[in-house]
Order: structure tokens, then C-alpha cells, then sequence
């Protein structure tokens, strides 16, 4: 049987994106209870009982230098040398994670092996957390349900939206160039066959190729929904991160957090937010460490020309 | 003037020719691709060094009609795929953006159809 019942390769792309998404940092337990090479194992057994825990990794500093697990306890106690030190009883044989490892690799880890637990260990090799199926499924689980209430969400705007509500949502993966435009294309499309003039066309395009190619430049990757109202299109870009520092410096023209390779493409003049900005009738911007949003509304009726600065 | 007319530049080797019909009514230099989008004019004729993929959505989005890849940079096969699939007129040149934009301005202003 699975320890944890998800594929990691034909599963809902939704699950898909969240495996692949979530560090196994952002999931495991940083709070380490931790025992060295001459703790006994009769300590050990006592601190797995106070603390609820099945395995205890065995440490020197920052180092990992074994586990000592529920069966090394059960083991101790049925041959009689419980109160001997885990130095000579710990399982030093260790499969281990490393932090930055998506959680589709602990997920794949839990099946191959037939482990409980896997100590993560930092870029420097330090025991920076522990790792169970426990952390996973809770973690999948919190973010799924923010997932189902996101769709609950859009379905009943549908539902209870006027006639000519319509809304897309397209997914935009960090550094994916291959497919950058994609989106706005498909916007400028929409917006051809509703025989909205051309001017504006225009503009819907040019706010919404920024916001999609800042996704791809900056951020861990995101998704943009296109809203058709009978007035105007909304336009939502929103990412998981790593947001904006200084959103105001940001809307100035010039100012570039691009790195050289993006900049050799084109891109990454600090003209894009700015841009966005300039084209759209309202605008508006929220930036966490956690994401960013920015959400822009381009009206669709009218005749005359809007003054932006082109 | 139209497309067709930029073939009669005799430096400038034609990739793909979309419509040849279609009209070119401006011309933009720019290899920032944000600055092509905010500042190039729709049915322009772009002179830049982004032989690259992108260039063809932004050209397209913005409704460039043929674009000139100069100073002798190569273009990808995706790019002249992304050509071809949005049906934008492709040009490589030696020429730097300046001469190549001089050749055009000449067709344009010959035209009677002006500066931008």
C-alpha cells in the first residue's frame, strides 16, 4: 500500500502543481527534538513517549549522525540493552532529504522506502527538520481546500453573473518563455470576435502580456484570469511569490530587479508594471512575501480614445 | 505601402513573407521588447537584434506587420514556426537597426505615406 495514495505524475493538475510547488521546507517540522551518541536508548524511549514521536534523530552540533527509531527501541528491549547508548544501537545508514526538494520527492521517498520519517538536511549539510507522511497529507490537505474554495468561488460568479460574463483562467509557470504570450493571445482573441475596437484591444494585450511575463520573470509562477463583463475586462494576475520589495519603486519606469540572461531577451527594462499601469483604466496592486496580485480593469465600452501614454 | 514593397530591399533576405499585402504604415527600432510594446506603432515595420520566440507574440500583439531581425543575428527555427503560425512578415538583415531603418524610411517616404 501507498503511504500517501497520490501519483506524482498523472494525478489532477491541480495536485500536480502543489507537489511540485511546495519545498519540503515549507511542509516539515522545524521543531527538532534531538538526542546525541551518548544519550541512552532508555532516555530515548522516554523523550519518543513525552513527545509523541517515533524516531529521534541522533545529532553532533548542527550534524546528523544517526536516527533512532521506535523498532531500534523495540529491538533494545526485547534483547536486553536498553540502557546502553544509541552510539552503539542507532541506524547510521540514513536515507535523507534536502530542504529545497519539491515535496514530490518525499512523497515518491515514502513509497520506495519503507520509512516513516526522513531527516532534511540544509544546502550545508545541517538537520534543519523531519519529515513525515503526516506533514505531507496535512500540508496537501490545507492547500487543497484553498484550491476547492477558489473554484467554489469562480463557479458561483458564473452562475450569478449577468449574461456576458465570461471568465478564463490561465496558468503561468516561472521561466516558461517557451509559452509566455499565451494568454494574451488568447485575450486578444476573445476580444476581436466581441468587435471591441481596436485601440483598446490593444491595450487589454499590453497589460496582459506584462502581467504574464513578469509571472514568468519573477515570480514562482501564478495565473492570470481574464473576466469579461459587459463594461469591461478584469484582469488578475496573482502569484505565490516571492513578491514585490518595494511595489512603489516597482510602478517607476527603470526599475529592474532582472537578471542579465532576462534582460539579454528583452525584458526586464523596468518598464512592465509601468506599462501595465499606463494602459489600464484602474489598477491596483498588493504584494506579500507570500505573492502578489494585481488586478487591472480595462473598459470596453466608449468611443474615445483614453489619454495613456503610448 | 505593403509588405511586399520591404522585398525590394536588396539587403534585406526575406524568411517568411505572411501577406505581402499587408500594409506598413510606421517604422520602430527597439530591442527592449516592453518599450516595442508601449512605443511601437500598430502595422509598423520593427527593426530589431530579439531573434527570438517573444518578439513574434509581442509583434503580434501589438499588431506589427513585418519585422526586420538586424545586424546579422540568427533566428531560430521557433521563431520563424511563431512567424509563420501568427503570420508576421520575417526579414534578417547585416544591416545595424540604423541603415536598415534608413532603407525603410526611403520606401516609406517614396510612398508618400510619411514618418511616424
Amino acid at each position: 500500500m501507498q503511504e500517501i495514495p497520490i501519483n506524482t505524475v498523472t494525478s489532477a493538475n491541480v495536485v500536480l502543481e502543489l507537489i511540485y510547488r511546495l519545498k519540503i521546507k515549507d511542509v516539515m517540522t522545524t521543531n527538532l527534538i534531538t538526542a546525541t551518541k551518548e544519550t541512552t536508548l532508555r532516555e530515548i524511549q522516554q523523550i519518543m513517549r513525552r513527545e509523541k514521536i517515533t524516531g529521534l534523530p541522533i545529532v553532533m552540533g548542527k550534524r546528523l549522525i544517526g536516527l533512532v527509531s521506535m523498532d531500534d527501541i523495540i529491538q533494545a528491549l526485547d534483547q536486553g540493552y536498553i540502557e546502553e547508548r544509541a552510539r552503539e544501537h542507532m541506524s547510521r545508514n540514513l536515507i535523507i532529504l534536502e530542504d529545497d526538494m519539491p515535496i514530490s520527492f518525499a512523497i515518491n521517498y515514502f513509497d520506495r522506502y519503507r520509512y516513516h520519517r526522513f531527516p532534511v538536511l540544509n544546502k550545508d549539510n545541517e538537520l534543519v527538520g523531519m519529515i513525515t507522511n503526516r506533514d505531507i497529507t496535512n500540508a496537501l490537505l490545507i492547500e487543497i481546500n484553498r484550491e476547492v474554495e477558489e473554484l467554489e468561488r469562480r463557479s458561483q460568479r458564473i452562475e450569478g453573473g449577468i449574461l456576458s460574463h465570461e471568465m478564463y483562467t490561465y496558468r503561468i509557470m516561472q521561466n516558461n518563455f517557451e509559452n509566455a504570450g499565451h494568454a494574451s493571445t488568447e485575450i486578444k482573441k476573445r476580444l476581436k470576435s466581441a468587435a471591441i475596437e481596436a485601440p483598446i484591444i490593444r491595450r487589454a494585450a499590453i497589460a496582459s502580456y506584462e502581467l504574464e511575463m513578469n509571472m514568468v520573470v519573477h515570480s514562482h509562477g501564478g495565473r492570470l484570469i481574464a473576466e469579461y463583463g459587459a463594461e469591461e475586462l478584469t484582469i488578475t494576475a496573482t502569484d505565490t511569490g516571492p513578491g514585490i520589495e518595494d511595489t512603489d519603486a516597482a510602478l517607476e519606469a527603470g526599475y529592474s530587479t532582472a537578471g542579465e540572461w532576462i534582460r539579454s531577451l528583452g525584458f526586464g527594462a523596468g518598464m512592465g508594471l509601468p506599462n501595465v499601469k499606463s494602459v489600464s483604466d484602474t489598477f491596483h496592486i498588493t504584494s506579500s512575501p507570500k505573492g502578489t496580485t494585481v488586478t487591472v480593469t480595462i473598459t470596453l465600452t466608449g468611443a474615445e480614445e483614453r489619454n495613456h501614454d503610448s | 505601402m505593403t509588405v511586399e514593397a520591404l522585398t525590394t530591399v536588396k539587403e534585406f533576405e526575406v524568411l517568411h513573407l505572411a501577406d505581402k499585402d499587408r500594409q506598413v504604415a510606421h517604422g520602430y527600432c527597439g530591442d527592449l521588447l516592453s518599450d516595442v510594446m508601449a512605443n511601437a506603432p500598430a502595422s509598423a515595420v520593427l527593426m530589431t537584434i530579439q531573434a527570438h520566440k517573444n518578439t513574434i507574440a509581442v509583434a503580434s500583439l501589438v499588431g506589427i506587420s513585418a519585422l526586420v531581425i538586424c545586424n546579422g543575428r540568427s533566428v531560430s527555427t521557433d521563431m520563424l514556426l511563431a512567424a509563420e503560425e501568427e503570420e508576421i512578415s520575417l526579414f534578417s538583415t547585416e544591416l545595424t537597426h540604423f541603415e536598415a531603418a534608413a532603407r525603410v524610411l526611403a520606401l516609406l517616404g517614396s510612398d508618400d505615406a510619411g514618418t511616424h
